[in-house]
């Protein structure tokens, strides 16, 4: 008898649990409510099917328990009861599949007018290139990297000479306007995440990767590495910070381009190729 | 056709004296089973110390032997746990605790629980004892591969363990090892110690390639008379079908290996890219880390069923005989194990959502990935159904069923939030994905493996376990784990990301230390319940009641062997003849309330037993 008792605790304990919980979410601050309806959707569909199945376990467990004069009922197979539980499943599953589907759809359909951010990883920090004004991002290698050009854009690129690099590794971005993010990595695996934005993808050392979101809260966030990548993994941070158009706009002419970086580094005479080779 | 009949009519004699006091007016074919189409295998029984317990050919020595090496490996795991929930709850407090420390214990503790514990336990320990036993056979067919592959398992370990003594320690790349961390240096253990890692798993593949041919060999072509592949236990299918699972896996995680040492050593390119360390362009380009993920989830994701489906064997043969019921919708239950074995390597990328892969596989994969919710879910109903109007015995087996129950569909569930790729963006790589995968292929088989272990130890050693000891250890264990891993999830929603050696300076993570102490105080006590078992074995084996002969009442052939514990070769002069699938369990009309398999059906001609 005490068996039954103590597993129903455990069931009405989860879902006190859930209800109560003070560790929940952050505040969203991007366009993907979507993801967090589609939780809390699971949550609906899936914990009620959690505790259904558990309550008619611990029914059973309380109402057949063993008794040496009783038989159990012999009865091998249920097709009707077997079908009417596959297609109930199965429409739930559909149920819950759709929804994800849908948004994973727009999650891999940059919307035309996003801005594009180089975020570039290494073992442990963030570096971040913002598009100049002809609104490209130059092509990069990583064996370009110098400093005096810490993003290795190619230097017979036209279009890398006005990219914005930002000397920080924290990036601002405009309020309500979509951001792509272009993620690539000169050593391991990175994954550049701020969960108040919810979206997160790898940064894959020889590829570039890709996600989008649109901020839509103006404040500052912290940036999580969110994939291992070796011993300081647990340190690697960057910053996020959102601003309207107008703190924007100072911000961003503030920044030098790959210009007047290069222009910087001949004067001081201290430029060249220093790492990569010959 | 034809031949067949002519069986039929030259066995009617032979038959007729098996049923000698029945009725005359019983067709004489009722009994009759097929006849062997091979003849007996040779047993080569060992004649001293060595090659009785050693170096042993007999599948139910190897069998103890992979459960207690595994069972040594998972008790290192358990120990590496301590220490990373030590870190996690209270930081500062070991003053050895070092980043690379706790990557090291992290990696560690995960490939030994998934490949050196899980997988060896479920199908070197229970495939090796229960196989020959379940489908009525003397031994594995190949008994000498048999032992082979034992060895093979046990230098693997001693290969992994010696890492731990090598310099610079062990690997600290985390069990998924991806490239290029894994081999460069910034990551812990990445000269010697992930080299031994590598040269351990390519053995561990080798001598579990031996051992599951002896598997799938002696499961199709050594079962006994009558023993049809539809009247074997679930066991035998759950260990079967993983096994086929893990011929088909393991190669990818060889080569990957391969690939990966000569990656190491050769600086090959086949995983490594262009890549910029410490201002320096290292000797390597062109390689695809992305790649090598490919090939580890493809392993590793059947991996996930090489472990799931014997423990879902193994949990319905414990529900059904401890239910006194027949396990509901067999054929059903079947096919839900091949069908989730074949579906496990279409689902692989599903680890891979936010791994950079080409976005537009997410649609694919999360497809394939909520379709094997639907034979699962199958499974859970006709666990829950054979309760339903059974006469349950709530003993120690039957608890750690129930609590694997309730622990496997928790984690099932979490499995469709993390399936369901737009889902997974904002929780992969956090805590919750640490509470899902714990849940449901850490606690959950756990489950089945301690209600398998109290099950069977009266046939492994003629001993009853305690019961009030067995009862202890499971309520400890399982309310204790529910509270290490249901919590968890939520760390999860929060956004705290999964191996962070150091957790508490952004704002979100501060509120999470309450919670992470709590979990650590009961991992500790979890950790601590199980050495009630180890105390249980060692009191039992010393003062324990002797045990009947098939004490539960079971009907599965491994209940009816000449002596108890079974000898070499099992089953005494002659093996058993099959009649029935072993869930005849409250028949009307049976004097009891199980049926064996053995059991003519002439013997029990006036019940109502359904032809299987």
């Amino acid at each position: 008898m005490h068996a039954g008792i103590i597993f129903l605790l455990v069931i009405i304990g989860s879902v006190l649990f859930h209800i109560f919980t003070p560790w929940y979410w952050t505040d969203i601050a991007s366009n993907w409510g979507g993801m967090d309806d589609t939780i809390t959707l699971t949550f609906w569909v899936g914990g009620g099917v959690f505790v259904a199945v558990c309550l008619f376990m611990i029914y059973c467990v309380f109402k057949y328990q063993h008794k040496e004069e009783r038989r159990a009922e012999y009865k091998p197979e249920d097709k009707k009861l077997e079908k009417i539980l596959t297609w109930a499943t199965t429409l739930g599953v559909c149920a819950l599949l759709a929804p994800g589907l849908i948004i994973w759809n727009q999650y891999v359909n940059v919307p035309k007018n996003a801005i594009e951010v180089d975020v570039m990883a290494w073992q442990w920090g963030w570096q971040y290139r913002l598009p100049g004004a002809d609104g490209k991002l130059g092509t990069t290698q990583v064996r370009n990297i110098a400093d005096n050009n810490p993003f290795g854009i190619n230097p017979d690129d036209p279009f890398g000479k006005d990219d914005i690099m930002v000397e920080s590794d924290v990036i601002n971005l405009e309020n309500n306007r979509p951001v792509k993010i272009l993620l690539r990595s000169v050593d391991v695996l990175h994954n550049w995440y701020v969960p108040q934005f919810r979206a997160k993808m790898d940064a894959v050392p020889g590829t570039v990767t890709f996600y989008w979101f649109e901020p839509n809260k103006v404040g500052e966030y912290e940036v999580l590495c969110a994939e291992y990548c070796g011993v300081g993994h647990y340190a690697m941070r960057g910053g996020v910070e959102v601003q309207d158009k107008a703190d924007y706009e100072v911000w961003l002419s503030e920044q030098e381009t790959f210009e007047q970086l290069s222009a910087r580094y001949e004067k001081l005479n201290v430029g060249g190729n220093k790492l990569a080779k010959k | 056709m034809s031949d067949e009949y002519d069986n039929n009519k030259s066995y009617q004699a032979q038959s007729s004296e098996v049923m000698d006091g029945s009725a005359g007016s019983v067709n004489p074919d009722i009994d009759y089973v097929r006849p062997a189409e091979v003849g007996e295998q040779d047993l080569y029984h060992g004649h001293s110390f060595i090659e009785k317990w050693v170096f042993c050919q007999d599948a139910k020595v190897i069998g103890v032997q992979y459960f207690l090496t595994a069972v040594f490996t998972g008790i290192v795991g358990l120990i590496l746990s301590w220490l990373m929930r030590l870190q996690l709850g209270f930081p500062g407090l070991a003053g050895f605790m070092t980043a690379e420390h706790y990557y090291q214990f992290v990696t560690m503790h995960g490939m030994i629980m998934v490949v050196y514990f899980l997988t060896a336990l479920f199908l070197g320990g229970f495939g090796n004892y229960l196989i020959p036993l379940m489908v009525g056979a003397r031994d594995m067919v190949f008994p000498y591969v048999n032992m082979l592959s034992f060895w093979m398992f046990f230098v693997a370990v001693a290969v992994l363990m010696a890492s731990f003594f090598v310099p610079g320690g062990p690997t600290g790349a985390g069990w998924t090892l991806y490239p290029p961390q894994t081999i460069l240096e910034g990551t812990p253990g990445s000269g010697m110690g992930i080299l031994l890692m590598l040269i351990s798993l390519s053995l561990f593949v080798i001598g579990f390639t031996m051992g599951g041919l002896n598997y799938m060999i002696t499961i199709l072509q050594a079962r006994t008379r009558g023993m049809t592949l539809m009247r074997m236990p679930l066991t035998v299918w759950g260990i079967f079908t993983a096994t086929v699972l893990a011929m088909l896996a393991f190669p990818a995680l060889l080569v990957s290996a391969i690939m990966m040492t000569l990656d190491k050593v050769l600086q090959t390119s086949f995983f490594m890219p262009t890549i910029l360390k410490a201002g320096e362009v290292l000797e390597y380009g062109g390689g695809s880390p992305i790649l090598f993920q490919h090939l580890f989830w493809f392993f590793g994701h059947p991996e996930v069923y090489i472990v799931a489906l014997p423990a879902f064997g193994i949990v319905s043969d414990l529900i059904s005989v401890h239910a006194r019921k027949n396990i509901f919708g067999y054929r059903m239950m079947v096919w839900a194990i091949v069908g989730i074995g074949g579906l496990s390597f279409f689902v692989w990328a599903h680890h891979m959502y936010v791994s950079g892969m080409n976005p537009w596989f997410g649609f694919f994969f999360a497809t394939t990935t909520l379709i094997i919710a639907v034979p699962t879910a199958m499974k859970v109903y006709n666990w829950i159904l054979t309760l339903w109007r059974g006469n349950i015995r709530i003993n120690t087996v039957m608890l750690w069923c129930l609590g694997f129950i309730v622990t496997f569909v928790n984690g099932g569930i979490t499995g469709i939030f993390l399936g369901n790729v737009s889902v997974d963006v904002p929780l992969s790589d956090t805590y919750f994905v640490i509470a899902h995968f714990h849940m449901v292929m850490g606690i959950a088989p756990l489950m089945v493996i301690m209600g398998a272990v109290y099950h069977w130890f009266p046939l492994v050693a003629g001993k009853m376990l305690h019961e009030g000891l067995g009862k202890w250890h499971f309520w400890i264990t399982f309310l204790g784990a529910y509270s290490i891993y249901f919590p968890m999830h939520y760390l999860g929603f929060i956004g705290v990301p999964r191996r962070y050696f150091e957790m508490y300076d952004s704002p979100y993570m501060t509120s999470a230390v309450g919670m992470n102490e709590f979990i650590s105080i009961a991992a500790f006590i979890v950790g601590a319940a199980q050495f009630i078992l180890v105390f249980n074995i060692i009191k039992t084996l010393k003062t324990g009641k002797k045990a009947e002969q098939n004490p539960w009442k079971a009907n599965s052939l491994e209940w009816y062997t000449s002596t108890v514990p079974p000898e070499h070769g099992n089953f005494g002069e002659r093996l058993p003849v099959v009649h029935r699938w072993p869930y005849d369990f409250s028949v009307p009309g049976a004097k009891d309330d199980f049926i064996p398999q053995t059991t003519a059906p002439s013997e029990v001609i006036h019940t109502e037993v359904e032809k299987t």
